[in-house]
């Protein structure tokens, strides 16, 4: 039995923003907080 | 495959935060520094342990169940610890972060290694690096969600406490993916439209070596003293960041506040964490022993800079130490698929296992120099860039003693080699695996 390839599709997005949205949070903290070295 | 790896180790990478905790746990348990420490500490012990001595189960039950190992350790870790926060028993955060919590690290840091080798043979460094990044950003959730939750909870023993239950439940639902997703190749995969180069470099093995054998080989020494170096060397830069450019540029034009140090040493985990990927990715492209001698030669350059023209330009000092910190990024990345390279896929996982005692020593051992060097520099009367003339020599010197062992790495002899009947499950897939490096 095959997968649909658009189950398929949905879910690689799926599991990639599993670990994207909090890896980009992380990402976006680190950027506000190094943005010191050049302003504070 | 990716996303599998990226969630254990994005959760797993959490111990880089811990410093979070431990102004409140200080506050709350009344603990000294050194004692609000022992959680991390005894995790990073334990890690490079379990990694030693669980390599040969990960390789025989397979990534999924490592996953499943690493996500009930982790996250009954932080269970037991927020028992113990909320029962003010200190001993019991210390066994469940470090000790139970340290099994999961070193368990879930191997487990999608050799898989990910396996998924992309043509190129391991880059598969292994992205894994391996992910520890490193580890840290960058961790950090500000921790304080964040804290900020809500409070600081006292039962906000900490509800703090670390919520890591714990958290971080086992989002390991979940990685269990669930988890899959080894079949026999014999290899990706669409690609062929192993039929003239493979002379530092690729054509065959596979046990982990039992490999520890008898001069190359996996060598590659012990490469790691230990380079790991000791990146730590000696990380432990004193702070400090270090704030010391370098007191009497200059251009003093550097508190907060600004704040924002180097968050850039300085930027560099660290995009070296994993763009560094172990290189190492596909122009072979691991090359990108060591990168790693070390230019390392030990960038060391001479800061040494020598550092307090004369603060954009040449940030530069230098963002290379360096990509370079220590970047030699834990490129480590898997130089092990793969000589000693092939056969216990890859397990050997990698058994090298990471030198991250364990690296630990005790770079931050040990630093502080002792920079103590006495101090009683010796030193000021500015003077605090850290010797502790960069000594980095130097560490640098030269690294390239000189990878520089020693030769192909593995044969009488090392399994027959092939003992890795006849491997021998079966190899025409995928092997020929992916130069």
């Amino acid at each position: 039995m095959t997968e649909p390839a658009g189950n398929r599709t949905a879910l690689t997005v799926a599991v990639w923003a599993w670990v994207a949205l909090p890896f980009a949070y992380g990402v976006y903290e680190l950027i506000r907080k190094a943005t010191q070295l050049f302003t504070g | 495959m990716p996303p599998a790896a990226l969630s254990v180790h994005l959760s797993i990478g959490q111990a880089y935060a811990w410093s979070v905790f431990k102004p409140p746990l200080e506050s709350s348990m009344d603990l000294s520094g050194t004692a609000s420490a022992l959680p991390f500490q005894l995790g990073i012990v334990m890690l490079g342990l379990s990694a030693a001595f669980g390599g040969t189960l990960v390789e025989r039950n397979g990534p999924r169940w490592a996953m499943f190992v690493s996500l009930v350790c982790f996250s009954s870790g932080f269970l037991v610890a927020s028992l113990g926060a909320a029962t003010s028993q200190y001993w019991l955060v210390v066994l469940g972060y470090g000790f139970i919590g340290g099994i999961g690290l070193g368990i879930g840091y191997i487990s999608p290694v050799s898989t990910l080798m396996k998924w992309f043979p043509d190129r391991p460094g880059m598969a292994t690096g992205i894994a391996i990044m992910g520890f490193g950003g580890g840290a960058l959730i961790a950090s500000p969600w921790s304080s964040w939750l804290m900020e809500r909870f409070g600081t006292d023993n039962g906000g900490i406490a509800t703090t670390f239950l919520v890591h714990g439940l958290t971080y086992a639902v989002f390991m979940t993916l990685g269990v669930l997703l988890v899959r080894v190749p079949a026999d014999g995969w290899r990706p669409a439209g690609w062929e192993p180069p039929q003239e493979q470099g002379h530092m690729i093995s054509t065959a596979d070596v046990s982990a039992r054998n490999a520890l008898r080989t001069p190359q996996f020494w060598c590659l012990w003293v490469v790691l230990c170096m380079n790991v000791t060397a990146g730590i000696g830069i990380l432990e004193k960041a702070a400090p270090m450019i704030g010391d370098y540029f007191k009497d200059t034009d251009t003093p550097v506040t508190a907060t600004a140090a704040a924002g180097f040493v968050a850039l300085l985990s930027a560099a660290n964490m995009a070296g994993r990927l763009v560094w172990s990715s290189t190492s596909d492209l122009i072979g691991r022993k090359n990108m060591y001698r990168i790693y070390l030669g230019v390392g030990a350059l960038m060391y001479l800079a800061i040494a020598q023209l550092g307090d004369s330009s603060k954009p040449l000092f940030v530069v230098c130490a963002l290379v360096i910190l990509s370079f220590y990024g970047g030699g834990f990345a490129t480590v898997p698929a130089y092990l793969k390279d000589l000693f092939g896929t056969y216990q890859v996982g397990a050997i990698h296992g058994r090298l990471l005692t030198a991250w364990s020593v690296a630990g005790v051992l770079g931050p040990y120099i630093v502080n002792k060097v920079a103590d006495h520099q101090e009683e010796a009367g030193k000021t500015g860039p003077g605090l850290y003339s010797l502790s960069l020599t000594i980095m130097i010197a560490l640098l030269i003693v690294g390239f000189v062992a990878n520089e020693l790495v030769r192909p593995v002899h044969p009488r090392f080699h399994e027959p092939a009947t003992a890795t006849a499950d491997a021998a079966e897939s190899a025409p995928a695996e092997k020929g992916a490096d130069r």
